[in-house]
Formats: C-alpha cells, structure tokens, sequence
C-alpha cells in the first residue's frame, strides 16, 4: 500500500532539474527509497504487476499486427506507457471511476474489461461494447482534452452525492496526454476542480509527443508545475516505473476521496510507438532517442528487480510469456471472428426513441437491402 | 500540362503565397517537420523556416485567435485545422470574432485571414472526424466559405482568399487529397462564381467539394441510359452564385442537389430554396437532394459507405425527377 504526503508534492517553487521525479524502481531494477512515496507489495503482487506489464504490452502488439493486416481501421499503442497505465489502473479503488483517452488500453485491461472490447471498437464493429459504470472505466475519449471535463462534472457530482470523505469515498481519474494539457477544455477544467474542490485526480501521461509535436511545443515549465497556479498539489512521477506510478496515484486518489481536493500526476514517459498506426514517426524523430528510452523500458527494470530479488525465476518468466502469447492468439482469433453489424444498425443510437426523419431514412435503406433478397438465387 | 494531385496543387499555392507576398505564414498543428495530418505542407518548413512554418501548441481556439490578431495587424496568416470537427473548438474566435469585426469596428477593421480544414467522410476515420460541416459555415454573414473540387481550384482559389478582405475558409475534401489532374499553370481563379462541369439539358446535378466526383459519375452512368445530365459545381459556398444555378436549372427544368452534409437545416435546403423561389414555375418536378444519412457518421467501412451519397443515389434521384421507373 501506499503512502504519501501530499502537502509535500510538487507544486510551486523553481523548477527542479529534469528528470526530478518520483521513482521507486530505477531502470536497473534497483528499488530506491522516497520521502514521501512508498509500495509495500507481497511477492505475489510484485509478479502481478510484472504479469500485467507484459500482457498489456503483447495484447497491444497483437492489435497493432491486426491493424497491419487489414483487419482493424487504426490501433493507438500504448507501447513504452505500461508503467503509467497498470501503475495508474491498479491503484484504482473499485469504486472510483476513470476517463480514458483513446490509448488507455492497459487501464482498461486492469478494470477487468474484456481486452477484445476496443478491438471491437476500431474495427467498427460496434461503439466499444463495455459497460462503463459496471467496470468503473468511461468510453474512449477521441477529441483530445474533452473527458477532462467530463471527469470534472462527474466528480462534482460524487461530491453533490455524499460520497465523498473516508476510505469508501469515491475519486474519479482523468487521463489524458500532454498536448491535451494546451487545450482549453483541460485548462477549464483545472479552474472548475480547483473552486469546487473536486475529488479527482488529473493524470497526464506525458509521452513527449502530440502526434509529430514535441513537448516543448506544448510548454516551458514542467507540466506539472502548471497545477500551483490552478490551486492544486501537481506532482512528477516517473511514468517508466510501475511501483512510483502506482503511489503516486493511490495517494493523490486517497486525497480526492477524503476530500482534498483534486492534484495533477505528469507521468514522464515516452511514446515508443507511433501516434497511431496512421503515423510514422521516424519522420519527425531520431532513432537514438527511442533507443535512450528503451533503455529506461518500464517493463525491462521489473523483471531486473524480481530477478534480483529472487522473486521469481525463469520458469516463471518464461510462463507469463506464455499466458501473454496466448491471450493475444486468443485475441486474434475472436477478433478474426466477429461479425460485421448488420448495415442497418447504422441508424440505430441516434435518437434513444428514434425520430421521424431518422426513421423514414432507415425504412427506405431497409427496401433497398430487401431489393437484393433473391438476387442471390 | 503535368499531372498533379490535389495535395500537391495546394502546397504549390502555398509555396506560391509565401514567395510573393512576405506578409504570408502559415500555422496549425503538426504543419512544420511532419508537413501536416494530410502532407499538404510537406516541404515548405526546408524552404521558408519555422518563422513562417509555424507548428503550434494544440489549442485550435488560439490559432484561429492568433490568426485574427495577425491579420488585424497587417500580416496575411493561413491557418490550418486539421478537420473541420476540430474547428468547432474554435467557433467562437471564427464565428463571433472573425466573422463580425468589420461590423463591430464600425468597418475598419477587415479581416484577411484564410483558414484551411480539411472536410468530409470516406476514410473510416468514424464520427469526430468525418463531418462535413462547410454548409453550417455557410450560414455566417462575414464569411467566405470556398469548397474547391478539382486541381485547378486546389491550386487557384488561395491566392485570391488570401487577397480577399474577407475571413475565407478553404474545405478541403479528404477524399481528393490523392487525387490527380491535368494544371495548366496553375493561375489564379475566380472566388465567385459556380462552374458548370458538365453541359447537358435533362436535369441540373449540383454538388461541391466531395460530391463533385459523385455527381460525374452519376451523370456518366445516365448518359448511358440517354439522359443527359449538366453538372454544376458550386465551389463557392458563401456567397452562393444562384445566377449559375437558375440559368442552369431554367435550361433543365430539374435539379438535383448532391451533399454530403445532413438535408436538414443544410446548404442543400438553401439551394433547394433559392431554385423554389427563383425558378419554380420553370421546374417540371420538384427539387431533390442526395445527402448524408440523418446519423453521425458511422466508422464501419460498410455502413459509412451506407451513409453517404452514393452515384447510385444519383442516379435514381435523377430518374425519379424524370418520372422514369427503375428497373
């Protein structure tokens, strides 16, 4: 569990010297000590995470295959982000609930959806299938920066409800990324958490890129700085460190739910991968920047710190490859299976009580389709 | 004559406007080394550097705002937007700033801005970005709203935008980015007037933008059944030229409206209006109009397909206007 006290996090003040963030796990798997974060997981935990680090990695590399071969329309990677995402996703409470962008995959994956749920979504078989408030995890979000408003009246609303304040209070998360942070819905959204004390905790992974823009074009300070002039704590974390990025989140979410008010975590990460598969980012990086990152690999620095713990071995090792390889030939297998919606569902959702212009269209386009019944004999 | 694509016709106009009048730059997100979300500006930051290639925060209301403060001040900004979708984080800067500050300056101030977006559906890119939205802009008194369709507007119609006092905004039709065709230099063209694509005397097909291509084709496969069929590319949205419409329409004594926009409160009601109130007693059937089914756009291939106005639309569109059966 974590601890942490946030009067202590971030904030204002002059601007630490890059990378200064909060890390627990160095990329050598070195477990490191901070004065106001910690984790104090059983062995079985730590392999846990490691388990989902590595699932989510290969889940989301089998859907960027799919998209290669035609079978998906776009994939938005979340490879090099794990870290931040299981880290984040883990420190959820079951009750607190979560706005995703359109890459928070391996979130997704630690509320207990089903992994074939956004497959579905991008390969237009249907709007992304989960139920939000049975899992606690919102729809995608396409338009960059506009759940953070979203989060931002939900948790409003937990806080009209009562329910926050204790440990069984709720917290709501919002994710999004750094180009998001110049968009005014996320700036608005920052003043209205602020004044109405909002339980929610505004999580921006920060990749270094909006699409081909790097990160100083989005800003001069540390995003997380921008949190004092709102009125609330920010904090950095290294997002390449699952055990810091889940401390992190767990205290600023406990904060939220006890009625602290709202923070920002910048979980400074790096976009391994293209923005989606529509994109090739050689075309605006250089390689020895990937392979700089890849040395501080979210994933490499776990399995260095369990194998130095003994905390697992190569058997072990060897069998989450394993299970990873076969939850994604599982994945392919039902993507590969599903079948294309019925063109008439096209009209369906526009309306919950359809509409009089909406339903002539859709009893016209069903003539037609009926025009080709036999046409086949 | 070379043959170019629809991309490459508007970078050249691009790289064109820069070298003739140094008050031009361009702005928007990931125009600079990535050359754009579409490649139209691929090139042009090696050629005239990040002062005038200018990659900007993600903040769609700044850059447009950014765009007015720059025109107010003399310069002669294109701003980008990566699809019209997007530009609605910027409504407020287009329509109750842009739009309406020669009026509230009591007219000294014009502003010369061009903002370029991209429009239309077709690449399974699903809802948020498949929109055709140009015919809304059409509504706003102040704007200028252009829609080229082939090459030689792609190429043609910036210089005169950027030459406009008007805020002009370009729809660039996603569909037709690859597009090829023939350019004959590459000169200047008028901002004001609908083209008449096609001659023909049994009906009058009106499309813009995307639905200029769809509008031909139709108008091909009805030339194989014996109709013959004119085809009138609006390409100025706002302000709309009815005397290229009615003279058309009054030679054809029909009119079929092709948009990719929805037909309720859309562009295509407004022409269908302007020909009902000008030519009435000169139709012999009522105005139709293949748009857009009344849905967001659906991101399944099949059902976007679906959604869209589609030759085979047309041409029974068409055929119904004539009173000919199908089948």
């Amino acid at each position: 569990m974590a601890k942490g006290d946030r009067t202590k996090a971030g904030g204002g003040g002059t601007a630490p010297p890059e990378p200064e963030f909060v890390q627990l796990l160095t990329p050598d798997g070195e477990r490191v000590a901070h004065p106001d974060y910690t984790v104090d997981f059983t062995d079985e935990e730590y392999r846990g995470l490691y388990r989902d680090l590595v699932i989510v990695r290969k889940l989301d590399a089998e859907a960027t295959a799919l998209q290669r071969q035609g079978e998906l329309g776009i994939w938005a990677s979340l490879l090099g982000q794990e870290a931040a995402q299981v880290g984040s996703g883990r420190a959820l409470r079951e009750q607190d609930m979560a706005f995703p962008t359109y890459r928070e995959h391996g979130v997704l994956y630690c509320r207990g959806i089903d992994p074939i749920m956004p497959l579905g979504l991008f390969r237009g078989v249907n709007q992304g299938g989960w139920d939000p408030n049975a899992f606690k995890f919102n729809m995608y979000t396409i338009v960059i920066g506009a759940q953070t408003l979203h989060a931002t009246g939900y948790a409003m609303g937990i806080t009209k409800d009562g329910r926050v304040g204790g440990g069984d209070g709720e917290a709501v998360i919002a994710y999004f990324g750094d180009g998001a942070s110049s968009q005014g819905d996320v700036n608005e959204a920052f003043v209205w958490a602020s004044v109405f004390n909002a339980p929610i905790v505004f999580f921006c992974q920060n990749n270094q890129y909006a699409i081909s823009e790097p990160i100083e074009r989005q800003t001069r300070v540390p995003l997380y700085q921008r949190a004092a002039g709102f009125g609330f704590p920010g904090l950095r974390v290294d997002g390449n460190d699952v055990l810091a990025s889940y401390a992190v989140t767990r205290a600023a979410l406990d904060a939220a739910r006890q009625g602290q008010g709202p923070s920002l975590i910048e979980a400074y990460t790096y976009r391994m991968g293209a923005h989606t598969t529509s994109d090739d980012p050689t075309r605006y990086r250089i390689a020895s920047e990937l392979d700089a990152w890849q040395a501080k690999d979210p994933i490499k620095r776990v399995r260095a710190f369990l194998d130095k713990q003994q905390l697992a071995d190569e058997a072990f090792f060897a069998e989450v490859d394993a299970q990873a390889q076969r939850e994604a030939t599982h994945l392919r297998e039902r993507v590969l299976s599903m079948p294309n919606p019925h063109p008439e569902q096209l009209f369906d959702n526009v309306y919950p009580h359809g509409s009089p212009l909406l339903d002539a269209e859709r009893a016209e386009f069903a003539d037609y389709l009926a025009s080709f019944e036999g046409s086949a004999n | 004559m070379a043959d170019t694509t629809y991309r490459e016709a508007i970078r050249e106009a691009i790289r064109e406007a820069m070298r003739r009048d140094e008050r031009v730059f361009l702005m928007g997100e990931d125009v600079g080394p990535y050359g754009g979300a579409f490649g139209v500006s691929l090139g042009l930051l090696e050629e005239f550097g990040p002062e005038r290639i200018r990659d900007t925060p993600l903040s769609e209301s700044a850059f447009v705002g950014a765009g007015i403060g720059a025109a107010l001040g003399g310069m002669r900004p294109i701003v980008e937007v990566m699809t019209v979708n997007f530009s609605l984080l910027a409504l407020d800067q287009i329509i109750n700033n842009a739009a309406t500050l020669l009026h509230m300056s009591g007219g000294q101030f014009a502003v010369p801005l061009v903002i370029r977006m991209t429009t239309g559906a077709g690449r399974q890119l699903a809802a948020q970005h498949s929109h055709s939205l140009e015919g809304w802009y059409a509504h706003i008194p102040g704007l200028r709203i252009l829609a080229p369709a082939t090459v030689a507007d792609a190429r043609g119609m910036l210089w005169p935008a950027l030459r406009c006092p008007d805020p002009v905004l370009i729809f660039e039709y996603g569909g037709l980015y690859n597009a090829s065709g023939e350019l004959d230099g590459g000169a200047a063209v008028d901002i004001d007037t609908a083209a008449v694509r096609r001659p023909g005397s049994d009906v009058t097909i009106i499309g813009y933008g995307g639905t200029l291509s769809t509008s031909l084709t139709a108008a091909d496969r009805l030339a194989d059944d014996g109709i013959d069929a004119e085809v009138v590319d609006l390409r100025t949205l706002r302000p709309l030229d009815d005397a290229t419409l009615l003279d058309s329409v009054r030679r054809t004594h029909r009119a079929v409206i092709v948009d990719e926009g929805w037909r309720s409160g859309s562009l295509s009601a407004e022409i269908s209006a302007r020909i009902t109130e000008q030519a009435f007693y000169d139709l012999d059937a009522p105005v139709a109009r293949v748009c857009s089914a009344e849905v967001p756009i659906p991101y399944a291939r099949h059902m976007e397909q679906a959604a869209l106005p589609q030759p085979a639309g047309v041409v029974a569109a068409v055929r119904a206007a004539l009173g000919r059966s199908d089948g």
